[in-house]
């Protein structure tokens, strides 16, 4: 599997060659509770890195999901419609939000290694 | 409880018509008939009665219960201004706007002009709208006005500027008026980081969105360099009023530069709100954006008359049916006359007085993360109670059992564990002392039988509500069709 980068906001993102796939952190999953809700992006939209992706709800608050990387959407996790909840159980696995294609692995120098990332947490 | 449509027992009435002794009209057109019945209940006025009459003493209220709401200002609401709103119910808001019609309507014309000069005096603005329905209703006016004269005047803009700590609807209002929005974070102190700021700002910017005091319920420092800033880029400056009740007659935000405000009469001026509503945001603006106003807008036409306009070409339209939440603005006309110049800077000062008796007594047993005179609101962490398993709604929950309405939880975002009061001016220091007693307990609690607080509330009619179902799983309608 390749190597996971985090953002300052608590995305994750792994690359693929073109495709990205984006979710929140563990961390970003259980600081919000239980989540009630997330509205995915429509497929086809284009971000640029750090564009605000999608929204996640929670019992706690409402907060914006930004891209970690630019690319433009080609598929979303629409599971998560019916069950929010797995980005409680599997936030950096089975509760992906969504997939980025034509993306630049060069943005990845402007985010976090999982242990850069884990340094970030204990500074919070 | 049973619902009121549970309750219903066919055929069942409160009221018997006598028989119809004039002709019956002719039926209504097939088309305009409802094809099956449309459910209301059916039950006796004695059920009525009981029903409400019990519904209400479930309900947690201001006139029930000390509510320190944090961000929401739940002063209690004075009973007399709902007979001062009572004096216009005959006037049909239709009728000012009928040819001729301004002749009848006098009285409510020179209550509507009075109650805007009223507004405009205590924010230091030039005219205010009484029109908008709610804050974010009136933010979203403002904005829409900032948009208009950036427009008018050519300028290329796309960005609104908030601070993180704003309100939620800040951000919300001004992507709805089509801006990008960019956040700029608070900096140790609690105020946005000027740094940050400074270097978010372009040309490119419509406007920057300040509440003042914050969300933390601090008073930025640096409000006058921050209009000065946004000024120098032709970016307009836009206060968010929601928290008034701190600085009523002691800061006016249209003398430190800002050139849009919106207020929250449900808030500052003493008018129910919730449950009890309905809200009203009026919006103040300087003088160069005065053609931008809603229509129609009030004005007097000679020494002693009233009138309206409609035909301003750069309004931005009309944002509300009529003249907005009428009822509400005569309550608050009858608050401000009522309390007087004095009685308004008193009542700013009682409530921040308030806050920081609160925030003096409980900063030994609860973290206060941001550590300095406070002004209408204080808000705590109970990252200090979280050591022992113990979360900000346990001791929300526990307050419930006590008597009083929990303070607003988990917001600002930028607090951990959240705990936000805001006391407001109407309370005595007998309720405000057994309010933080509760507090103390509920600290104490926490170290040493957590359990107490994980289990409340236990004397509510319902116990702990599992929120996260009834988020995601709605059912929102009593009766199927």
């Amino acid at each position: 599997m390749s190597e996971t980068y985090f953002t300052k906001e608590h995305e994750w993102v792994r690359i693929d060659g073109s495709t990205a796939t984006v979710g929140i952190s563990e961390h970003a999953a259980h600081e919000l509770g239980d989540i009630t809700f997330i509205e995915l992006p429509q497929t086809g939209k284009t971000v640029k890195q750090f564009d605000v992706l999608a929204g996640i709800e929670s019992v706690k608050a409402a907060s914006d999901i930004y891209a970690p990387v630019s690319g433009t959407v080609s598929a979303v996790n629409d599971g998560l419609n019916d069950a929010p909840e797995v980005v409680n159980e599997s936030a950096e696995d089975a509760g992906w939000i969504a997939k980025l294609e034509g993306v630049d692995a060069a943005e990845l120098s402007n985010l976090m290694t999982r242990a850069q990332y884990d340094e970030y947490l204990k500074s919070l | 409880m049973e619902l009121i449509f549970e309750k219903s027992v066919t055929g069942r009435r409160g009221v018997r018509l006598p028989a119809s002794d004039v002709p019956r009209a002719a039926a209504l057109p097939a088309n305009l008939l409802h094809s099956a019945p449309v459910g209301l209940p059916e039950v006796a006025e004695l059920d009525l009665v009981r029903h409400f009459t019990n519904l209400s003493r479930r309900n947690f209220s201001v006139d029930t219960n000390f509510y320190p709401l944090g961000s929401c200002t739940m002063k209690y609401n004075v009973k007399a201004l709902e007979n001062a709103a009572g004096l216009f119910a005959g006037v049909h808001p239709m009728l000012p706007l009928l040819p001729g019609g301004e002749t009848h309507a006098q009285g409510a014309l020179e209550m509507l002009f009075e109650l805007g000069g009223l507004l405009s005096e205590i924010t230091g603005m030039d005219e205010v709208t009484t029109q908008p329905l709610a804050g974010a209703h009136g933010e979203m006016t403002g904005v829409m006005i900032i948009a208009a004269y950036h427009r008018a005047r050519g300028n290329k803009k796309r960005y609104v500027v908030v601070p993180d700590s704003s309100h939620g609807t800040n951000p919300a209002s001004a992507a709805m008026a089509g801006y990008e929005i960019i956040t700029i974070p608070s900096d140790t102190s609690g105020d946005m980081d000027l740094e940050l700021f400074r270097q978010a700002m372009t040309d490119e910017v419509a406007a920057v969105m300040m509440t003042c005091p914050n969300t933390l319920g601090l008073f930025n420092p640096h409000i006058k360099e921050i209009c000065d800033i946004a000024h120098a880029h032709d970016a307009l400056c836009y206060y968010d009023g929601a928290n008034l009740n701190a600085i009523m007659g002691k800061v006016r935000p249209g003398d430190v530069g800002f050139d849009v405000i919106h207020l929250n009469l449900h808030k500052t001026f003493g008018t129910p709100h919730g449950g009890g509503g309905p809200g009203s945001g009026p919006v103040g603006v300087k003088e160069a954006l005065i053609p931008y106003l809603p229509v129609p807008r009030i004005v007097k036409t000679s020494e002693v008359d009233f009138g309206i306009e409609t035909d301003r070409p750069l309004s931005i339209g009309r944002t509300a049916n009529f003249f907005g939440n009428f009822g509400v603005m005569v309550k608050a006309y009858a608050y401000i006359t009522m309390l007087g110049r004095a009685g308004l800077i008193q009542v700013s000062e009682q409530a921040v007085l308030n806050a920081n008796y609160i925030m003096a007594r409980l900063k030994g047993y609860y973290d206060l993360p941001f550590e300095q005179t406070c002004m209408h609101e204080c808000v705590f962490s109970a990252s200090r109670q979280l050591k022992h398993g113990v979360h900000a709604i346990d001791i929300a929950k526990f307050l419930i059992d006590r008597g009083f309405h929990p303070p607003t939880v988990y917001f600002p975002l930028n607090v951990k564990e959240a705990i936000m009061i805001e006391p407001t001016e109407t309370e005595s220091k007998s309720t405000m002392d057994a309010f933080i007693d509760v507090m103390i307990e509920a600290a104490g609690q926490a170290g040493h039988n957590p359990q107490a607080l994980l289990d409340a509330p236990l004397t509510m009619p319902v116990s702990r509500l599992d929120e996260t179902k009834a988020a995601r799983e709605q059912h929102v309608c009593c009766v199927d069709y």
